[in-house]
């Protein structure tokens, strides 16, 4: 079988390809991928906190801060003449009560004004200044008894209601969501598996065959990018179904935002597991790098909060920018070229990383 | 240059390799021949993982030159890839891919070879192919990483320490699929600290210790040189009958005599003129024979001769 040993000249070499073999399918970046997928897809616990998580996260905080029909307030009376002055306003649920009883009602927070008479006729409001509820109770109280009591605004005011997706908590959410998801399903899914290719050898085994090297790396894009258009679409999805957050910039610009913000991702992660051993190693990297971003690069609430000499350092993560053009695009319909600056400094953090990572790069 | 190759499947001169406070390879010599089975031997840090992976272009020898199949690892990496194949010592392959899987990867990187069942029914894994990784036992999961080597129909198997922690049975399966391999002609390098699995397979031997080699040669050489080839061990006497242990030094082949708890250990060189031989001289002091137990030499033995320890001491 084997009398030109050295050669490496046998039949299976002439005649070019692998007998039987169906060429696409047993290319090596197609089977790379295939074990991208596979290994995701029989790993319950990463499909839950890639596709699952986000969607419960979305839904709950969605429902917690929900816009709700305008308040009724609580509030409790001791004097009848006031309760039937009071009951005029809609917007005030009164509780008629004997003093104590008030008085208890208002500790313990089940009102948020009581309303009594002082000396000489006038009204005592007693209540929190430090609760919005307790100030505006106290507002719409007085005006409801100024106004039973014969009183007449100089100025007549009416009310235009504006209850218009795209600046409730969902629609800020949303975006803040995605940009989050898409940072940890990208950083873990090409560190860990790296780490742990390293771990156990296997990477080494891989560079003892003559896989190309550059197929490896590129497996784990090609498979991100593919589960990525899934990811996006059910949290996308998810938000403008229930809650009607809008997508208001163009779909292939959201697309391109999402592989962007990816790629540096992945590069970020590639650099993170270029050298680590461990998965201990691996995780304590990980959590290092993105608990800044998932605390100051406003995915639950808005950067702008930070003190203002920290804004340019937030402004220059990769999360704030990509949790910036999101936002920009779906809530505000921005266009790329009104976000220049955030494709920039994508742009420059997957190119670093990748340079940086490919450098340091250990297959052992 | 295929001329010198056909006769040298791997030729090292002078590979010296440290570490940044052991010297792993120290000005090691080699040369394996083409179609046969190599066997480098040695207890654990004796080099021998740092030599197979240097000849399998992984690690960077810091001086000397390897030629693999009348290549160099500079000049022809691509091509020598195609051409070897290698099993590592503990790789873990992907728990969560099935046996197919891992072999039909294995087998996209490489431009020849059967298809990926072909060589799974080789190791013996038909009936495992569409199990996980995860599910299979020690001995399946070396027979997995022998296909993986065997994928690409290579010229060179290079087995690093492929039996390690199996059970006997496994071990002789796996002993037999390389044997298999053996038998079409291509060469193998095996490292292993088991003498038997040495014995059994290896053509030629070279013992290493301290990063060099100590010994070489085929197992039967090795035993003939560095040890006497056969020990008898007999228990004899007891009620009061006292055997006269010097007088055994006298008995016709014996070379040498030593006790050990009881035990009377003679090292001979021909076993059917000195046991008979033996028996003659207790029937003279009239002493029963209680016990006697013969053993032929192995390469452990020529191991403890040499270095006065065993393999598998740390």
């Amino acid at each position: 079988m084997s009398d030109v040993p050295i050669s490496g000249v046998r039949a299976a070499d002439l005649a070019g390809k692998s007998p039987g073999g169906n060429s696409f399918a047993d290319h090596p970046l197609v089977q790379l991928t295939l074990v991208r997928f596979r290994e995701f897809v029989r790993e319950p616990e990463a499909l839950f906190w890639v596709f699952v998580f986000p969607i419960l996260l979305a839904a709950g905080l969605g429902i917690a801060f929900r816009n709700r029909p305008a308040d009724v307030l609580q509030i409790a009376v001791v004097s009848p003449d006031l309760a039937q002055s009071l009951r005029q306003e809609k917007l005030l649920d009164v509780h008629p009560l004997e003093l104590p009883a008030a008085e208890e009602e208002l500790r313990t927070g089940k009102v948020a004004l009581l309303a009594e008479h002082g000396p000489g006729g006038a009204v005592v409001f007693r209540y929190d200044d430090t609760n919005p509820e307790g100030r505006a109770a106290r507002l719409l109280a007085d005006r409801a008894i100024q106004r039973a009591a014969g009183r007449v605004d100089p100025v007549s005011s009416s009310d235009e209601l504006v209850r218009e997706p795209g600046s409730r908590y969902i629609d800020f959410l949303i975006p803040g969501l995605l940009g989050m998801n898409l940072m940890g399903s990208a950083m873990w899914s090409i560190g860990f598996a790296i780490v742990d290719a390293r771990r156990k050898k296997l990477l080494k085994r891989l560079v003892a065959s003559p896989m190309p090297r550059a197929y490896y790396l590129l497996s784990f894009l090609l498979s991100r990018m593919a589960l990525l258009v899934i990811e996006v679409a059910a949290l996308v999805g998810f938000g403008a179904l229930l809650f009607h957050v809008p997508v208001r910039g163009s779909l292939l610009e959201l697309g391109l935002l999402c592989v962007l913000g990816s790629l540096s991702f992945c590069a970020l992660g590639l650099l993170l597991a270029s050298r680590a051993k461990t998965i201990e190693a691996a995780s304590g990297l990980m959590n290092v790098v993105m608990m800044p971003m998932w605390i100051a690069s406003g995915v639950f609430f808005s950067s702008q909060k930070f003190p203002d000499a920290m804004q340019p350092f937030l402004k220059a993560l990769p999360l704030t920018a990509l949790i910036d053009a999101l936002r920009a695009s779906m809530l505000q319909g921005a266009h790329l070229g009104q976000m220049i600056s955030q494709v920039a400094i994508m742009l420059c953090w997957m190119v670093v990383c990748f340079g940086l990572a490919l450098k340091l790069f250990r297959w052992r | 240059m295929p001329q010198i190759a056909a006769q040298s499947a791997l030729r090292i001169r002078q590979l010296l390799k440290a570490y940044k406070d052991v010297v792993a390879v120290d000005g090691l010599e080699l040369e394996v021949h083409a179609g046969e089975c190599f066997g480098l031997l040695g207890p654990n840090g004796a080099g021998k993982t740092t030599t197979v992976e240097i000849c399998e272009g992984l690690t960077e020898p810091d001086s000397g030159d390897i030629e693999v199949l009348g290549r160099t690892w500079t000049s022809n990496a691509a091509q020598l890839r195609q051409r070897l194949g290698i099993q590592l010592q503990d790789t873990q392959l992907s728990e969560k891919l099935t046996v197919l899987e891992t072999v039909r990867l294995f087998r996209s990187f490489f431009r020849q070879g059967e298809p990926a069942a072909g060589v799974i029914a080789r190791v013996q894994l038909e009936e495992k192919q569409n199990s996980r990784v995860g599910e299979l036992s020690g001995g399946q999961k070396q027979r997995l990483a022998l296909a993986c080597a065997l994928v690409g129909d290579p010229d060179f198997l290079f087995l690093d320490e492929p039996t390690t922690g199996l059970d006997p049975q496994a071990r002789h399966q796996l002993w037999e699929l390389i044997e298999e391999f053996k038998r079409s002609g291509r060469t193998i390098l095996l490292t292993t600290h088991y003498m038997d699995e040495a014995e059994r397979l290896c053509d030629r031997v070279a013992i290493m210790d301290h990063g060099k080699v100590i010994a070489l040669g085929t197992p039967r050489e090795l035993i003939a040189t560095h040890c006497t080839e056969q020990l008898v061990e007999f228990m004899a006497g007891g009620s009061g009958k006292n055997l006269d242990v010097p007088a055994l030094r006298a008995v016709a082949g014996v070379r040498d005599v030593r006790t050990e708890n009881g035990a009377v250990l003679l090292q001979v060189s021909e076993l059917h003129t000195a046991v008979p031989a033996l028996l003659a001289e207790l029937a003279r002091q009239n002493v029963p024979l209680t016990e006697l137990r013969t053993h032929s030499a192995t390469l452990e033995d020529v191991f403890v001769t040499l270095t006065g320890r065993h393999l598998r001491d740390e």
